[in-house]
């Protein structure tokens, strides 16, 4: 459903993007981890549309993307700066909506749903300020969810709260992705979360990005926080992606 | 909370009570006819303006000839004021093209003192309210029209991205994102602003009006009614904290998600 074909950007004399290739096929949850400075954030722009790339062709169910699509939404890894705090949870979750030419009360109902599958029923009336960071990036994953894109793009979105709420959101996530079927791109620089979380895992290599390397997870699901963690696939990818970020990094002088 | 905002409210009382007190102290020990003592003050004050009949609130006529015309021109020449500097601000602040043309227009409009253009006012308009009121106008656009450019230009990109991502038509962008951001930037103009057109409303009045609390601080200067005076400045002062106050008010009911949200962070 989403085709990159030797995606390549260059920031002036800086080149992020080194001609990308990657495929996501329907319903598919696909992390793509690599070191920080790798271009991953800049791929995951293009494809919003927030970025145009320098050269090469990005498609969403066969439509180039050009502008930002109408079937895709984002979470940001920086929940306070997406949410917007003059609104409460209910209203960030609705807002959207309207697009969709959905009536008050239908995009309420729509608002209130996605915030009860996030666990956060009970906190619709609140501001994004009167949460915790974990909440907050809740209210943004529900915003995503209610706004039923048939692309998820995911920008390092548990990189700013506390490990044992990252936990509970990978779970999270896993969990409404089955329960939606939609199709997930997610960018991460953790290795574990992604082996963890995806169904496929793409590395990119350090800048310029390209494709170092692409594995099948083939974890059983549903995942668990302790045994899958402890699964010898789990222990073994790991290690491989591991292998591949390091095998790509440069030598310290040149950093 | 309540019992804090009952000892600010007590020690607001000593502080204008001491204040009062030592005027009162200074003025009898100079003994100068050109500063007469607040006990002087006062009661030619409600003489002059607060001793009229229940039916019209205890305003003299005096009252009700000065007051309405200055408070008219206050209000209209700042809300007018307000309207064109957010529209313009938010205009400027969010295209590069209008703020590269008009910056310089600006700065130069504000350094332009506005009492200086009263006589053009004058001959543009004639004498009476509209030159008051574009006297005020002028003289108090600039803060709100140099905030709500910063306000609308400093829109976190973030919240624009998501704006974006999410589809938001050009008029939800506007109405939903870059007014309620930049809300607390025009909130502090309009604050600026509305103190400034008092000031104005006085100037605009000294000059070429036959009605109001300039005019009538003006005529009582050229009589010598020094104590008249005198209660038109302590008039002057009470409006001004007045105007303050209930715009303080409502800025909490418009921007109380920004100063419980700062305080939360």
């Amino acid at each position: 459903m989403l085709e990159i074909i030797d995606v390549t950007h260059t920031y002036g004399a800086y080149q992020a993007l080194g001609g990308v290739k990657l495929t996501l096929a329907e319903g598919e949850l696909v992390c793509v981890v690599g070191p920080s400075g790798c271009g991953k954030s800049t791929l995951l722009r293009c494809v919003a549309g927030l970025v145009q790339p320098t050269g090469g062709r990005i498609l969403l169910d066969g439509v180039p993307v050009s502008q930002t699509p109408d079937n895709l939404a984002v979470v940001f890894q920086d929940y306070s700066r997406s949410l917007f705090p003059w609104m409460s949870a209910a209203a960030n979750v609705a807002l959207p909506l309207r697009r969709k030419g959905m009536d008050r009360a239908s995009r309420r109902t729509a608002a209130m749903e996605a915030l009860e599958q996030v666990g956060l029923a009970g906190a619709a009336g609140k501001y994004p300020w009167e949460m915790s960071g974990g909440m907050q990036q809740r209210v943004s994953i529900a915003r995503a969810l209610a706004y039923r894109p048939s692309l998820l793009l995911m920008d390092e979105p548990f990189g700013s709260v506390d490990a044992q709420t990252r936990e509970d959101l990978e779970d999270l996530v896993l969990r409404v992705c089955a329960h939606h079927g939609m199709t997930i791109m997610l960018v991460t620089h953790d290795i574990d979360e992604s082996v963890y979380l995806g169904d496929r895992v793409v590395v990119l290599s350090r800048s310029p990005g390209t494709v170092a390397g692409d594995l099948q997870v083939s974890l059983p699901s549903p995942r668990d926080q302790i045994a899958t963690r402890e699964h010898e696939t789990f222990v073994r990818l790991r290690a491989e992606v591991g292998r591949l970020i390091r095998g790509n990094q440069l030598s310290p002088q040149e950093t | 909370m309540a019992a804090r905002s009952l000892g600010v409210v007590g020690a607001r009382v000593v502080v204008v009570a001491a204040a009062a007190a030592l005027w009162e102290l200074v003025t009898r020990l100079a003994a100068q006819p050109y500063f007469p003592a607040p006990s002087t003050i006062v009661p030619r004050m409600y003489e002059l303006w607060f001793s009229g009949p229940v039916t019209h609130v205890f305003l003299t006529d005096d009252a009700l000839d000065t007051f309405p015309p200055s408070l008219g021109r206050l209000l209209v020449g700042w809300v007018a004021a307000s309207l064109a500097g957010i529209v313009l601000g938010l205009a400027i602040g969010r295209s590069r093209v209008l703020s590269d043309f008009l910056d310089p227009v600006i700065d130069f409009g504000r350094a332009v003192p506005p009492p200086m253009l009263v006589p053009i006012f004058f001959a543009l308009f004639r004498i009476g309210t509209p030159t008051q009121i574009a006297t005020i106008v002028f003289g108090v656009i600039w803060p709100v029209l140099i905030n709500a450019v910063d306000g609308a230009a400093t829109v976190d990109r973030q919240h624009l991205e998501t704006a974006k991502v999410f589809g938001l038509s050009r008029p939800q962008v506007i109405g939903r994102i870059i007014v309620p951001s930049a809300m607390p930037k025009i909130v502090a103009g309009l604050r600026l602003s509305l103190s400034l057109a008092l000031i104005m409303m006085v100037i605009s009045e000294l000059v070429g009006s036959t009605s109001g609390i300039g005019y009538r601080l003006m005529t009582a200067q050229q009589n010598f009614l020094i104590t008249d005076v005198w209660g038109c400045i302590v008039l002057l002062g009470v409006l001004g904290y007045l105007l303050n106050s209930s715009f303080l008010l409502v800025e909490n009911r418009i921007l109380g998600w920004h100063s419980r949200a700062r305080q939360n962070a």
